[in-house]
């Protein structure tokens, strides 16, 4: 009778663990992959050193001027000697805390709110806090009864990037929501108002609204009576943006089942109820990351502000990189507003999944 | 036309020429307490930044002479940057009160717009960068060269009408901005770039190795830029044109801001400083107005040597922008 002699283990073969089973499985699985991952790596070879070395090893830090920083690699000194102007533009630098306490304040009140959690009197003091703040920030930003008033022409930078694109998004937001519903009403008068605005609107390209605000209007007015450049083009971002997100909107609305609107009725909710506490919550939350991605794109909008002669923080570049003592940095700026944005904006995008995982009740699964 | 629109648009017209027969911009500035000035949204020398944000450039410092001049206060500016398509709708509409932003007198624009140029602070004029090492020195001995230059501006229609008129032929590489021009150049796409001088020096200081170009001398349009202002308002017109001739004629006389408080011997300086006569009584300003120019913005000399001169990483030459005497064509009629 045999008996069973157990053997030492074989180790698996390397080929099937480890680092190796993974750049088989998914970057060499197939003839095509094997080429194209050839191909990503020979684009990678080409890339990330030149970018490297002119980014970071020939790049020059320390304080000189624009001549002893060379030619060769980037000059961040550039950024640093114009860090106020990308960030605050011309507002007078002894002022700089006021547009510092309107973030703080926000963050404050976006604390609040959280403490407040389940507490009875929270819709209220929410409600209350999301009024006062915008009465707060620009008296803060642009000054009144005994605090220096700052024009708006002083405005600039990313401080007016975020002013324009935060006054976009909040006030377009219930423009857009009154738009959904009315292109959605049964009243004729109403919807047919809000379909040609909406269709008006949109099929005019930012730009153009923007051209409108700061050229064709001032024309209007009398010689002498001007509206501020800044206000005006805020109303054309207003109105622009309204648009799309109605359109947003309204595809939510319409991804309710029609179950939804007639239990509604069953129970004998009026139509104030019936569209707060039924339909708009559901619509809403399954517009979350469209409502985002459009406020993602208008954020990238506002640096349309450069053509109305507004210094928004791209246009800052192009202003900063004509001073003759730091001619020819516009590449350093570039890449300098390339990594601010692209931190504001992906953070914007984190901030929608976690909008959507909170108040996701997964009819999915 | 009915009765009813022939008497809107009369009235319309009517409204229109009131507001030009009234226009007192001098009255409105003091009003105000300060002037409303239309620059450049950054153009290398003539209207930018320092790292603080204060303005400066030789644009910018027409606005500044112009407040000093009627408010006393050179800084009393509020600048107000222009894209160039802004630029005449800002002015017409009256958001500015003077728009200095390198524009070129032109005829249509002197006769059609409703404006009036108030003289010339800079002669520009279209002109070449070469590569020293095609040892070129004048631009006769560009033919069947490549050039760089932007697209859609008139820098090509000028380089084809002065090549035809030679009898020479041309390649063109355009690009869409100077930026882009200047990388072509450097990378050796073209032989030659073309371009607006003050913008040529401006490009060649970014350079890797700056001295391996060199800009030729020849001049191929005329771009006289100039300070405009409204039609209908002679007084104003009168204070910026003379506002600027007081900037011409200090340094004539060798008055800066460092020496405009000794004693000069030059009647006519003496007029200029409102030491003796009454030239201000006429340009319904305070006796110091020029004084206040000086003592704040400085003469001609001063302000070009600061922003795009000698005192610049741009060393412009003061080539036509000389005085007369000195063999320029800058010259302010006389004080008297």
């Amino acid at each position: 009778m045999a008996v069973f002699k157990q053997q030492a283990s074989k180790k698996v073969p390397n080929l099937k663990i480890g680092v190796i089973r993974w750049l088989r499985e998914n970057l060499f699985s197939n003839a095509v992959n094997s080429v194209l991952t050839l191909l990503a790596l020979y684009l990678i070879y080409l890339i990330v050193p030149t970018v490297a070395n002119w980014a970071l090893f020939d790049a020059t830090f320390a304080p000189v001027t624009n001549e002893q920083c060379g030619r060769e690699g980037a000059c961040w000194r550039y950024i640093i000697e114009k860090l106020d102007l990308f960030i605050y533009g011309f507002y007078p630098p002894e002022a700089y805390w006021r547009p510092q306490w309107v973030v703080i304040l926000a963050l404050a009140f976006v604390w609040i709110a959280k403490l407040l959690k389940q507490h009875k009197y929270k819709t209220k003091i929410v409600t209350a806090l999301i009024i006062i703040y915008p009465i707060i920030a620009s008296f803060l930003l642009y000054g009144g009864p005994s605090l220096e008033i700052i024009e708006t022409h002083k405005w600039g930078g990313l401080m007016l990037t975020i002013v324009a694109a935060t006054v976009g998004i909040v006030a377009s937001f219930p423009m857009g929501v009154l738009l959904a519903l009315g292109r959605q009403s049964k009243m004729p008068i109403i919807r047919f108002l809000s379909v040609v605005y909406i269709e008006f609107i949109r099929g005019v390209p930012l730009i153009t609204i923007l051209f409108m605000a700061s050229v064709v209007l001032p024309l209007f007015f009398n010689e002498g009576m001007d509206m501020d450049k800044l206000l005006r083009a805020l109303i054309g971002i207003i109105l622009f943006q309204s648009v799309y997100i109605a359109e947003v909107i309204r595809g939510g609305l319409q991804a309710i089942p029609k179950g939804q609107y007639e239990a509604a009725d069953a129970m004998g909710l009026s139509f104030v109820q019936k569209t707060g506490l039924i339909i708009l919550p559901q619509a809403l939350k399954i517009s979350i990351p469209n409502i985002v991605g459009s406020f993602i794109a208008l954020f990238k909008d506002t640096t349309l502000l450069l053509i109305i002669g507004l210094f928004d923080i791209l246009s800052m570049v192009h202003l900063t990189s004509s001073d003759e003592n730091w001619l020819g940095r516009s590449t350093e700026g570039y890449v300098f507003v390339m990594v601010v944005m692209w931190i504001i904006l992906y953070s914007m995008s984190r901030y929608s999944k976690v909008l959507e995982l909170r108040y996701s009740t997964d009819h999915r699964n | 036309m009915n009765t009813t629109s022939k008497n809107i648009i009369l009235s319309l017209l009517v409204l229109t020429s009131g507001i030009y027969a009234q226009a007192d911009t001098l009255g409105d500035v003091q009003a105000k307490g300060s002037l409303s000035c239309g620059v450049s949204s950054g153009l290398v020398g003539f209207s930018s930044t320092d790292s603080v944000g204060r303005w400066k450039g030789l644009d910018v410092d027409v606005c500044r002479a112009v407040a000093a001049a009627t408010l006393g206060d050179a800084n009393k500016v509020k600048f107000v940057p222009l894209t160039a398509k802004e630029r005449f709708t800002a002015l017409q509409s009256g958001e500015i009160d003077l728009l200095v932003r390198n524009t070129t007198w032109t005829t249509t624009r002197d006769t059609s717009l409703g404006f009036n140029f108030a003289g010339v602070n800079y002669y520009d004029g279209q002109g070449f960068m070469v590569k020293k090492s095609l040892g070129v020195t004048s631009a006769k001995e560009l033919d069947g060269a490549t050039f760089c230059l932007q697209a859609g501006t008139t820098t090509e229609l000028t380089l084809a009408d002065y090549f035809i008129s030679n009898g020479m032929s041309y390649k063109s590489s355009p690009s869409d901005t100077s930026a882009q021009s200047k990388k072509g150049f450097a990378t050796g796409r073209c032989d030659a770039l073309t371009s607006d001088q003050s913008q040529l020096y401006a490009l060649k200081t970014t350079l890797k190795d700056p001295s391996s170009a060199i800009i030729l001398k020849d001049i191929i349009s005329k771009e006289p830029l100039g300070p405009v202002v409204r039609q209908g308002d002679d007084k104003w017109f009168n204070i910026v044109k003379w506002s600027l001739n007081t900037m011409i004629a200090a340094e004539e006389f060798g008055i800066n801001s460092n020496n405009v408080n000794t004693k000069f011997k030059n009647p006519e300086a003496l007029r200029l400083l409102g030491r003796s006569g009454n030239l201000h009584k006429h340009l319904g300003l305070d006796k110091k107005w020029a004084f206040n120019i000086i003592s704040q913005v400085g003469n001609y000399a001063q302000s070009f040597d600061r922003n795009i001169g000698k005192d610049t990483p741009l060393k412009i030459s003061r080539g036509l922008n000389a005085l007369w005497r000195d063999g320029g064509i800058l010259y302010s009629p006389p004080f008297r």
